[in-house]
C-alpha cells in the first residue's frame, strides 16, 4: 500500500497530495517534486520518433530511496499521478501498482467531470479522497 | 433509429432553444441568428474538457499532434456522432480541416434552405467541443466552423504554437 499519493497538473503545481504522516508531508512534497524531472525525462524519450517503447500511461518506477520506491503516471491530458510505496513493505507486483493508478485516474476523472469544478483548481472532491485514503496504508 | 442516439440530438437542439430564447428574450419564440455563440461555443468548451479526461482513460499515450487530431477524428468522433471524420486535410503547419459530410446535428434541418439561417446555431457547441478537447490534451488552438451545402460541415483547427508549453 502507498505512504503517500500525490496528483500534479498539467504545469507542475501540485492539486491534492495527501499522505499517511502528516509530519512528513514536506519531505513526500520534496520527493514528488524531484520525481517531475524524471517523468519529464521519460516523456521526452517516449516522444522521440525511433522511440520503441510502448507508450503507455504507468511509466514504472521512476526511482527507489534507502525507504520509499517512488511511481508514476501520466494521462493523456498531461496529468501525472505519483504514489509513493514503503520500501520496506512486502513488494507489490507492477500489475497491483497499476490497478491503483487506475483506480485513482478513474476517480480523477470523475471530480473532474463534476460540473462544479474549474479546471485547475485543487481537487476537493469527497470521494476522490475518499479513494486516496482508500489507497494509503493504515497506520 | 435507436431511442437512445437521437437523445442526445434531442438534448442538443433543446440546449440550442434555451441558449436562443434566455439571450434574445425580445425575439422569443424564433431562431435568431443573430444570437450571441458564445455562451454555445462555452458550454462545448467545458464539456469536451471533461469529456477528453474520460475518453483518454485507457488510450495509449498520444504524442504527437497529428495523433491527437487523428484520435479526435475518428474515436472521440464517432463516439458522440455515431460516425468518424470524413476527410482529415492538413498544411502540416498547424492548420486541420476535419470534413464531415453528414454532420449529425445539421441533418435533420438540411432538407431545403428554410432552416440555412439558424445552421451556425447548431455548429457553435461543436466547435467548442472541438477546442474544449484539445485544449485539454494540450493543443490551444482556435476553432472556426464552415456550412457547406448542409448537411455537410467543415471545422478549422488553427493551432496556436506559441502557446504550447
Amino acid at each position: 500500500m502507498a505512504v503517500c499519493v500525490a496528483i500534479i497538473g498539467k504545469e507542475n503545481a501540485p492539486k491534492f497530495i495527501r499522505c499517511t504522516d502528516r509530519d512528513q508531508e514536506l519531505d513526500f512534497h520534496y520527493k514528488v517534486h524531484s520525481s517531475l524531472d524524471i517523468i519529464e525525462e521519460k516523456l521526452l524519450a517516449a516522444s522521440h520518433p525511433k522511440a520503441t517503447e510502448p507508450r503507455e500511461q504507468f511509466l514504472g518506477m521512476l526511482y527507489a530511496t534507502e525507504e520509499h520506491k517512488i511511481y508514476g503516471y501520466v494521462t493523456n491530458t498531461k496529468m501525472k499521478i505519483i504514489i509513493v510505496i514503503d520500501a520496506n513493505h512486502q513488494a507489490l507486483r507492477d500489475n497491483e501498482i497499476r490497478a491503483m493508478f487506475r483506480k485513482l485516474h478513474g476517480a480523477y476523472a470523475d471530480a473532474v467531470c463534476n460540473p462544479f469544478y474549474i479546471p485547475g483548481d485543487q481537487v476537493t472532491s469527497k470521494k476522490f479522497t475518499e479513494t486516496v485514503l482508500s489507497l494509503l496504508v493504515k497506520s | 433509429m435507436v431511442a437512445d442516439e437521437i437523445l442526445l440530438e434531442l438534448l442538443h437542439a433543446e440546449l440550442v432553444n434555451y441558449v436562443c430564447s434566455s439571450e434574445c428574450k425580445e425575439s422569443a419564440g424564433q431562431l435568431n441568428k443573430h444570437c450571441n455563440l458564445s455562451t454555445l461555443e462555452y458550454f462545448g468548451f467545458s464539456t469536451g474538457y471533461k469529456l477528453i479526461e474520460r475518453f483518454t482513460k485507457d488510450w495509449p499515450r498520444l504524442t504527437t499532434e497529428l495523433d491527437t487530431i487523428k484520435f479526435i477524428c475518428t474515436d472521440f468522433w464517432s463516439s458522440i456522432y455515431k460516425k468518424s471524420i470524413d476527410n482529415l486535410r492538413t498544411n502540416h503547419q498547424g492548420v486541420y480541416v476535419l470534413h464531415d459530410q453528414a454532420f449529425r446535428f445539421l441533418a435533420k434541418i438540411s432538407n431545403g434552405t428554410q432552416y440555412l439561417d439558424s445552421a451556425p446555431l447548431y455548429i457553435a457547441f461543436t466547435s467548442g467541443l472541438l477546442r474544449g478537447a484539445l485544449a485539454n490534451l494540450g493543443i490551444n488552438s482556435i476553432v472556426t466552423a464552415e456550412v457547406q451545402p448542409m448537411p455537410a460541415c467543415k471545422f478549422h483547427i488553427q493551432v496556436l504554437r506559441n502557446q504550447i508549453t
